[in-house]
């Protein structure tokens, strides 16, 4: 085990990803992410990370740039925010669907309007199609985790990984990290070798056009790629736990064995809702709580199994799609149970919208809502928490 | 767990001062949490910093509302700031001010608890050559609280300001035989 | 929609649909997309090469004397040539039904 150091979240990702020897940084500056990229900056100006850092004229371009480096072979890191994410949202689609191993962290902020700079999911909730493998952090530690492990499986599987992280709530938190040795992660993390890549000596295409006979079948390859990084995701937390300790799901559970109540979270406020558990708990009730670790490739197995016996859920979502039927994660969990047998009544909750605070209290309150769901049905598909009214 | 809340302007320090506590405790093997009011940064305006300290990991991203130590940088904030109503009961107010006892809790809205007066600002003048008076409320912060080792907070101060952490440690140091403190 | 209208199995793709042969292009054979034909006039063609250069289609080349002359294989018969041609000896010719 190693020595745990006071570090603001943002800058020990800066320095896991500086550990992973990247190649190429390409990053527009946008609050909150913008500690990252300016301490991997000052580490590529004071020569201590021997890396190319790129600065762009757009989120758009960074995005374009990671795209076109990444196509030689190369290493290479990105992050953003809210609108610097919208800046870049075609190039997205096309980064995944031309299989390059980017990483990139979401510095989880709401978009506008209003204008707004703190945090909740909107920005990422945008991308849930774009063939991502996304992660959500819940503290520094698994933010630095999570850099060590998205290089892995990015280059395992050859697909984008977007790590979310709150913005503010973690990126602008000083808290105990513990970083892996150096020696580990090289056995952790081999260095990048693409079987294909752009390389003028041994000149391939990439970007050809999806003409109607093939666009069809390069989508289903996509989505079967994606399909497939499932259990590359699950050796390499696996492989992660062997090494370090600690361990990783693709959902992760608190008091789920007997639970009849509970709430699912994604993000850091999942630690703030374990202490409404342990409050509830101590009343005799039988709450739990789970978090999505893993949002795409979707958990739909571990979700089934992690939900056990609940007989009533409350999904807190931190984005709204508006007049839909429901928020964006809550859709997708109607969705998940309606191809399982199991059906515990679902009720919706939006909170924490740009930077909101959602204390203790709040999810005590939730726990009770989804509670009186038990003996009433929820009476609309989704409510927004917390608002004046 | 302790809760503390730094109170100043923008450009005092304050958000140093909250991280400087945490990286303190955790050398210390303790768990901390240090966190800026999230939001624009603006010089002047009323800023608050703040930090958790614990025995175990700590394990909630709520916001501070009420804290166990409240320290504040600038003696002109009690003036435009309810400082006393975020005091736990229990709690201490650690206040830059050169006022007396007496006047302190005046200003105070005649809070009653426990109270330390260090005039940091004279300090800091005196020692740093310049009004950032964050370093010297952090040794009056050691002497009243007793949570972190000066040794820790002195390396803390090394680490993040190299050459110019010797002036700093001489004003934390004068900070902790002058501090007075009224329960 | 018509079925099997798939030009490969997605198994078979490379990842991200690459394509690794290189130079297939050649394969395309796009001059029977033609309906005009460039002829040049060597009478007078002064070989300053700006057909070749030019050419969308790269279909130009240099023969051994030095004149520049189009792969019929591949030119589509747009006419930039002949436009550019600052001596007017390219002229574009019907092609024969």
């Amino acid at each position: 085990m190693g020595k745990k150091v006071a570090k603001e979240v943002s800058i020990a990702v800066a320095e896991a990803v500086a550990q992973c020897n990247v190649d190429v940084i390409s990053a527009y500056p946008i609050t909150p992410q913008t500690h990252i990229v300016e301490h991997l900056s000052e580490l590529v100006a004071n020569g201590e990370l021997d890396a190319e850092f790129v600065p762009v004229e757009s989120e758009h371009a960074a995005l374009s740039v990671c795209i076109g480096a990444a196509a030689t072979g190369a290493r290479v890191f990105t992050s953003t925010a809210s609108q610097g994410l919208l800046l870049m949202y075609e190039n997205l689609f096309i980064a995944s669907n031309y299989r390059l191993p980017i990483v990139m962290v979401i510095a989880n902020r709401s978009i506008s309007g209003p204008i707004s700079i703190w945090n909740d999911h909107s920005d990422v909730m945008t991308t849930r199609d774009a063939g991502w493998i996304q992660l959500f952090a819940e503290n520094g530690q698994e933010a630095v985790d999570l850099i060590y492990q998205a290089y892995r499986i990015a280059e395992k599987c050859l697909l984008p990984v977007a790590v979310n992280l709150d913005g503010f709530t973690l990126t602008h938190v000083v808290e105990p990290i513990e970083f892996i040795d150096d020696e580990l992660l090289k056995k952790y993390l081999p260095p990048l070798k693409m079987k294909y890549k752009l390389d003028p000596r041994n000149p391939i295409t990439i970007g050809a056009i999806g003409i109607p006979e093939i666009y069809t079948e390069s989508k289903k390859a996509q989505d079967e790629a994606l399909k497939a990084s499932y259990p590359v995701i699950l050796r390499a937390w696996r492989e992660f736990a062997r090494l370090t300790g600690r361990k990783y799901n693709p959902v992760e559970t608190y008091y789920m064995e007997d639970a009849e109540v509970a709430l699912l979270i994604m993000g850091s406020l999942a630690e703030t809702a374990m202490n409404a558990v342990d409050y509830l708990r101590e009343k005799g009730k039988r709450v739990g709580l789970l978090r999505f670790r893993l949002w795409r490739p979707f958990p739909q197995r571990e979700f089934i199994k992690a939900i056990g016996k609940v007989k009533a859920l409350g999904v807190v979502d931190r984005a709204v799609s508006h007049c839909s039927t429901g928020g964006p994660v809550g859709i997708e969990v109607r969705s998940a149970l309606y191809q399982s047998n199991k059906r515990p009544r679902v009720v919706n909750f939006i909170a924490g919208l740009s930077g909101r605070d959602v204390t203790v209290e709040d999810f005590v309150e939730m726990f009770e809502r989804t509670y009186q769901a038990l003996k009433e049905k929820p009476k609309a598909a989704y409510e927004i928490y917390g608002v004046k009214e | 767990m302790i809760e503390i809340t730094v109170h100043g302007r923008g450009g005092q320090g304050a958000v140093t001062s909250a991280e400087l506590m945490a990286v303190a405790a955790i050398s210390e093997g303790k768990f901390a949490q240090a966190f800026p009011s999230f939001g624009p940064e603006r010089r002047g305006a009323p800023v608050k910093a703040f930090a958790r300290i614990n025995d175990k990991p700590i394990r909630t991203r709520e916001k501070i509302y009420k804290s166990d130590i409240l320290v504040v940088l600038d003696p002109s904030l009690p003036k435009i700031i309810d400082i006393a109503s975020g005091v736990k009961a229990g709690g201490v107010i650690i206040l830059n001010t050169p006022l007396s006892e007496k006047e302190a809790r005046k200003l105070l809205k005649g809070y009653q608890g426990r109270l330390a007066l260090l005039d940091a600002t004279k300090i800091a003048i005196e020692v740093l050559g310049l009004p950032i008076t964050n370093t010297t409320m952090l040794g009056a912060f050691l002497r009243v609280t007793n949570l972190i080792d000066e040794e820790a907070m002195q390396e803390a101060l090394k680490q993040r300001f190299g050459k110019l952490a010797e002036k700093n440690i001489n004003a934390l140091k004068r900070a902790i035989k002058e501090v007075k403190i009224y329960e | 929609m018509p079925r099997n209208e798939g030009l490969m199995s997605w198994k078979d793709l490379a990842p991200g649909m690459y394509i690794l042969e290189p130079g297939n292009s050649v394969k395309f054979r796009t001059g029977d997309w033609r309906s005009f034909r460039p002829v040049l006039d060597k009478e007078k063609c002064i070989k300053c090469g700006q057909c070749y250069i030019l050419c969308p289609d790269g279909c130009y080349s240099e023969d051994e004397e030095g004149y520049f002359v189009p792969d019929l294989n591949y030119c589509k018969g747009c006419g930039i040539c002949a436009s550019i041609c600052p001596k007017k000896a390219i002229t574009m010719v019907l092609e024969e039904a």
